[in-house]
C-alpha cells in the first residue's frame, strides 16, 4: 500500500470516527436528559 | 440550566458572540467564492462581464446587506430571515425561506467540499509527485472528512467555531492581498498581461453573455447574509450584526476586485472560465513557489471556512423550524453541555456529503461543481426576492418610531427597489443558462409548500409564533 492510499484510508477512517462520535454522544444526551428539557429552547427567551 | 418566569427549567442558545465572530461568519462564507466559482462569469460572458457581474452583484448585495442588518438587529433570534419571514409575512412564507437557507447553505457546504478534495488532489500532484491515479484517490475521502470536522467543530460550540473562522478567514483575505502586492504593477515582475482589455474578444457573447454571467457573480457575495444567523448567539444584536455585517461587505468588495484584477492578467479566459480552482492557478502561473503554497493555503482555509459557516447557519434554520414545530420538534433540541443545535446539525451532514460525493462524479471529464453551486445560488437567490417584500411590509406594519430598531438602514425604498429589479434580472440569467434547474427547484418548493398547507401546519403551536415585543401592527 502506497503513502496516498494510508492517507486516504485514513481521511475515510477518521471520518467515520468522528460521525460515530457525534451520534454516540447524541444517542447518550437523548438518554440522559428528558427529551421536554432538551427540547425546551424557546425563541425571545434567554 | 435556566428558569423562564415559570420556574420551568429550560435551555437554550448561548450569547457568547461579538461583531468580529459575526465579520467571520459572514466574510468566512463568502471568501471562497473569491477562490472558486465567480469564473464561471468569464465562461459565459468573458473578462469584461465578470467585472460587470462583479459591481452589479455588489449592489445587490449591498441593498441585501442594509436590509438585512436592519431587520435582523431588530428580529434578534436564530434562523434569521426565516424568523423574519414568520414575524413579517406569515408561516407559510416562513418555511419556504427557511428551506432557501437551508438548501442553499448545504449545497454551498458541500461545494467547499468539493474544493478541498479537489485541493487535496493538487497538494497531492504538485507537491507530493503523485501520479494523477493516486491524487485522485485522495478526493472523496477528503470531501467527506473536511465535512466531519467542521460539523464536529460546530457540534462542540459556536464561539470555538467561529473564533476559528476569524483565523482562517483572516489568513485567507490576507493570502488575496499578498498575491496582489507581489504581482501587481508596482512589483516589476510584469505578470500581469491585461491583454484582453484590447483585444476584439473583451466580450465573446456580447450583452447577453453579460446578462448570463450575473447569475454566477452573486457567488462573489453570496452567504453575507448567513450574519443574520447568529442573531441569537450575539452579546449585542442591535450592534454586531450590522457591524459584522457592514465591514464584512467591504471586505467582499475589495476581494472581489483584487481578484479579478489579479486572475484576468494572469489566466488566460478561455481556461479561466472554466478552472475549479483560478486562485491557485494564479498562483502557479507567478512561477514563485511560496506564492503557490500560499494560494494553496489561502483556498483551503477560504473553503473551510465557509463550509464551516454554512454548517452554523443551514442548522440554526433547521433547528430554528423544528422549535417551532414546522418541522418535528426533534429537531429543536440544544446540546445540555455545549448548547448547540446539536440534532440538526448532525443530521444534515449526510446529506452534505451525499451532495458533495455525487457533485463530485465526472461528466464528460467535468466535475459537477457548477451544478451544485447553481442550485445554491437558486436558493440562495429566491431568499433574496423574499427580502424586498419582507422589507416594505416591515416598514409599512411597524413604521419607524413604532419599535425601537438597533440600525436604521438609509434611502428605504431605494436598496429594496433595486434589490427587486437586480433579483429579475438575475432570475433571467439563470434562466438563460440554467432553466430547467430553475423550473426544478420551482417545482420543488411548490410541492413542499403544499406538503406544508395540507399536512404540517396542523401541527405549529400558532400561538406561539409571534414571539417579540411589538405593538399590533398598522392595519390590524
Amino acid at each position: 500500500m502506497n503513502f496516498w492510499e494510508i492517507l486516504s484510508n485514513g481521511a475515510w477512517l477518521l471520518s467515520a470516527l468522528i460521525a460515530l462520535w457525534m451520534v454516540a454522544d447524541l444517542l447518550k444526551v437523548g438518554k440522559e436528559f428528558p427529551e421536554d428539557y432538551l427540547t425546551s429552547s424557546r425563541e425571545g427567551q434567554e | 440550566m435556566s428558569t423562564s418566569t415559570s420556574n420551568v427549567p429550560h435551555i437554550g442558545l448561548r450569547r457568547v458572540l461579538g461583531p468580529a465572530h459575526v465579520w467571520a461568519l459572514g466574510v468566512g462564507i463568502v471568501l471562497v467564492g473569491e477562490f472558486m466559482g465567480w469564473n464561471f462569469t468569464i465562461d459565459n460572458g468573458g473578462p469584461w462581464a465578470a467585472l460587470v457581474a462583479c459591481f452589479v452583484s455588489g449592489l445587490l448585495y449591498t441593498c441585501v446587506a442594509m436590509i438585512d442588518s436592519e431587520v435582523t438587529s431588530t428580529v434578534a433570534a436564530a434562523g434569521g430571515q426565516y424568523t423574519q419571514a414568520k414575524h413579517i409575512v406569515g408561516p407559510l412564507m416562513a418555511f419556504n425561506v427557511g428551506l432557501y437557507l437551508v438548501l442553499a447553505y448545504t449545497m454551498l457546504e458541500a461545494a467547499d467540499a468539493i474544493v478541498v478534495g479537489d485541493l487535496m488532489k493538487s497538494l497531492a500532484a504538485d507537491f507530493g509527485g503523485a501520479s494523477p491515479e493516486q491524487a485522485e484517490q485522495l478526493a472523496r475521502p477528503f470531501v467527506t472528512l473536511s465535512i466531519l470536522i467542521l460539523a464536529l467543530l460546530n457540534y462542540r460550540g459556536v464561539f470555538m467555531t467561529l473564533s476559528v473562522n476569524i483565523v482562517i478567514t483572516g489568513f485567507a483575505f490576507l493570502a488575496i492581498l499578498l498575491l496582489l502586492f507581489h504581482v501587481g504593477p508596482w512589483s516589476g515582475t510584469q505578470l500581469l498581461q491585461h491583454k484582453v482589455f484590447f483585444s476584439n474578444e473583451t466580450l465573446p457573447y456580447g450583452w447577453l453573455g453579460v446578462l448570463a454571467s450575473l447569475q454566477f457573480g452573486m457567488w462573489y457575495y453570496l452567504g453575507i447574509e448567513g450574519t443574520c444567523q447568529s442573531a441569537e448567539e450575539v452579546r449585542s444584536p442591535g450592534r454586531a450584526i450590522p457591524l459584522g455585517t457592514m465591514t464584512g461587505m467591504l471586505t467582499l468588495v475589495i476581494a472581489a476586485i483584487i481578484t479579478w484584477y489579479v486572475c484576468t492578467g494572469l489566466i488566460p479566459w478561455e481556461y479561466l472560465g472554466i478552472a475549479a480552482t483560478p486562485m491557485y492557478d494564479a498562483g502557479k502561473l507567478t512561477g514563485n513557489w511560496s506564492l503557490q503554497v500560499l494560494m494553496w493555503v489561502g483556498s483551503a482555509f477560504a473553503a473551510m471556512a465557509s463550509a464551516n459557516g454554512c454548517i452554523n447557519d443551514a442548522s440554526r434554520a433547521w433547528f430554528s423550524m423544528g422549535r417551532d414545530r414546522y418541522l418535528p420538534a426533534w429537531f429543536g433540541a440544544v446540546h445540555p453541555r455545549y448548547h448547540t443545535p446539536y440534532r440538526a446539525i448532525v443530521f444534515l451532514v449526510p446529506i452534505a456529503c451525499a451532495f458533495g460525493l455525487t457533485g463530485y462524479t465526472q461528466i464528460q471529464g467535468q466535475i459537477m461543481l457548477n451544478q451544485i453551486v447553481t442550485f445554491s445560488i437558486l436558493a440562495g437567490l429566491l431568499g433574496y426576492t423574499f427580502m424586498p417584500i419582507n422589507m416594505i411590509r416591515f416598514r409599512r406594519m411597524w413604521p419607524l418610531g413604532s419599535i425601537e430598531r438597533g440600525y436604521v438602514h438609509p434611502f428605504h425604498p431605494i436598496p429594496t427597489l433595486t434589490l427587486a429589479a437586480l433579483c429579475a434580472i438575475t432570475f433571467v440569467a439563470v434562466f438563460l443558462g440554467y432553466g430547467r434547474n430553475l423550473l426544478a427547484i420551482m417545482a420543488f418548493f411548490i410541492i413542499i409548500s403544499a406538503w406544508f398547507v395540507l399536512h404540517r401546519y396542523k401541527y405549529v403551536r400558532r400561538g406561539d409564533q409571534f414571539t417579540m415585543n411589538w405593538p399590533r401592527p398598522i392595519g390590524y
